[in-house]
């Protein structure tokens, strides 16, 4: 269900592939995503990683199929709160690559990612209350902190999608192209990421994620903290020497 | 989907007539006795044909005419859903339901999309004949914004059509007085493509759409997007687009064709994509 490519130039690609569902998200698409991310976790090689779906669908959701089968009992036991942690612990650049739909659970892959690049065609929506059920794997969190209020609940209370622009108008989304320069857009930002110094970058992306969970005080005390930490690092000497001596860096990620 | 290239019989159809061959997708509205004016059947006609184009690949143009004397009066407003009776009707609805969708979906067609006005296109009917890639007319052929006349605007996309073809005085003055524009000051406006006989219109029409067919379509369908987002970009947006667009464009098949075929001075053979 899972085409991966790479790593190439540090950069490990992601397909869902899932064409005669439009990519749902099944229990066992996001077992297979997990474990994919898990595996190039501690891989050196892998420095960025950008998860994309097909021109049609990034993905159209949950697995409704699954759903239906369960009750409250069934949701209680369901393994799948325990798969999307396992895909949030991935502490490495995400990139995602969203043409078509990213609806419901799509919608929320889409959102764990740090970057969201998005086809002219992408449309983002929460429509699990059309279904008389809701967000279940941090619609209501994530999109709030992405697009504001107003916005977050109108999608989640209407269930009606937003576009590619609105979502990029918004915030959710980082960059709108055509839907074939997609990926070519998500993979080029992937490696100007990749090129960069390992240790910099994880400090960089956890203060950034950290202000989604402090107050501002506490965030810029981290923020300091992580900054500091950086100066004990052989690639920030190395970063301000080749600066200063015009050449491209060498970074190895001590 | 289509599986070979044998004519669509035009009795799938009650308001229009429809056929593809010879990779030209032929869509005739086919209510000549009201001068093919729309009703909600129509609608769901050229609908599901569009449809049938746009998820075929046995299509790369679509020639887009009329039966009879006229070539489109728009609404019928004898229509149940736009008449206005005790309660006024919502329009808007109307227009989310049809109009609007069937202007997005030429818009949107990946290949060229001809129009061939073969007689009066009046309000929507004006308007769908201008939101088409290349407009042809008969002689005998004209263009009347009739919303003003009966207290509307001009919809399917003419508020934004007609200023970007002729500029804003000519779309007040057409919009605001509903005069009748012939085909020909319409050529000369630059509203419309080209002005031909009445009896040589269909064929040319044709002929245009059959040689349209056998070029690079993606192409086309990438220029046609180029053009058509121009008008609401920046210079440095558009020329990010045609990087972007050109990029898609080079990975083609038949670009490939193209520069083989010129080097080695032979007509090159598209395939399309």
């Amino acid at each position: 269900m899972l085409n991966v490519l790479g790593p190439d130039e540090g950069v490990l690609t992601i397909s869902l592939h899932r064409p005669e569902v439009l990519n749902a998200l099944s229990n066992s698409l996001l077992g297979e995503l997990a474990q994919v991310l898990e595996s190039v976790q501690k891989d050196a090689r892998v420095k960025v990683v950008v998860i994309t779906g097909s021109v049609k669908a990034f993905a159209a959701g949950a697995d409704l199929q699954e759903m239906a089968s369960l009750n409250m009992v069934g949701v209680l036991q369901n393994p799948r709160p325990e798969l999307w942690q396992r895909i949030q612990r991935f502490d490495k650049p995400l990139v995602a690559a969203v043409n078509g739909f990213a609806l419901g659970a799509g919608c929320e892959l889409a959102m764990q990612a740090d970057i969201i690049i998005a086809g002219e065609n992408a449309l983002f929506g929460q429509p699990e209350i059309k279904l008389g059920i809701m967000p279940g794997a941090g619609g209501t969190q994530r999109l709030i902190r992405a697009v504001g209020k107003s916005l977050a609940m109108q999608m989640v209370l209407s269930g009606e999608p937003i576009s590619a622009i609105r979502a990029q108008q918004a915030g959710l989304v980082s960059e709108v192209c055509i839907p074939e320069m997609t990926l070519d857009r998500a993979h080029q930002i992937a490696r100007q990421i990749a090129r960069h110094a390992p240790l910099a970058l994880q400090q960089a992306r956890e203060a950034l994620l950290k202000a989604f969970d402090t107050d501002l005080t506490t965030g810029l005390q981290y923020e300091r903290k992580a900054f500091t930490l950086l100066a004990a690092t052989q690639d920030r000497d190395e970063g301000i020497a080749a600066f200063l001596e015009k050449r491209r860096p060498v970074f190895t990620g001590k | 989907m289509m599986t070979d290239n044998s004519s669509f019989d035009s009795q799938q159809f009650a308001t229009i007539q429809f056929e593809i061959s010879d990779g030209v997708a032929v869509l005739r509205l086919n209510r000549p006795e009201s001068l093919n004016s729309f009703n909600t059947q129509m609608h769901l006609d050229v609908r599901q044909a569009l449809k049938l184009v746009a998820r075929g690949t046995d299509a790369r143009c679509l020639l887009l005419t009329g039966n009879g004397r006229g070539f489109c009066a728009g609404q019928d407003l004898s229509d149940r859903s736009v008449a206005p009776g005790a309660e006024p009707p919502n329009l808007g609805e109307s227009i989310d339901s049809n109009y609007n969708p069937l202007i997005r979906s030429l818009q949107q067609l990946p290949m060229p999309v001809i129009c061939a006005v073969n007689g009066v296109a009046a309000g929507a009917g004006a308007n769908i004949a201008l939101a088409c890639d290349l407009v042809l007319a008969a002689r005998s052929a004209s263009f009347i914004q009739a919303f003003c006349r009966i207290g509307l605007i001009p919809d399917s996309g003419g508020t934004w059509t007609l200023p970007r073809a002729v500029g804003r005085p000519r779309a007040m003055g057409l919009s605001l007085l509903g005069d009748k524009v012939s085909a020909e000051q319409a050529e000369r406006w630059g509203m419309i493509w080209q002005v031909l006989e009445d009896d040589d219109l269909q064929d040319s029409a044709l002929e245009m759409a059959k040689n349209l067919a056998t070029q690079p379509t993606q192409g086309l369908a990438l220029i046609k997007r180029a053009i058509n987002a121009s008008s609401t970009n920046t210079l440095d947006q558009q020329l990010e687009l045609e990087k972007e667009l050109q990029t898609v464009a080079g990975r083609t098949d038949d670009y490939r064709e193209g520069v083989s075929a010129f080097m080695e001075k032979r007509q090159p053979s598209f395939k399309g994509h």
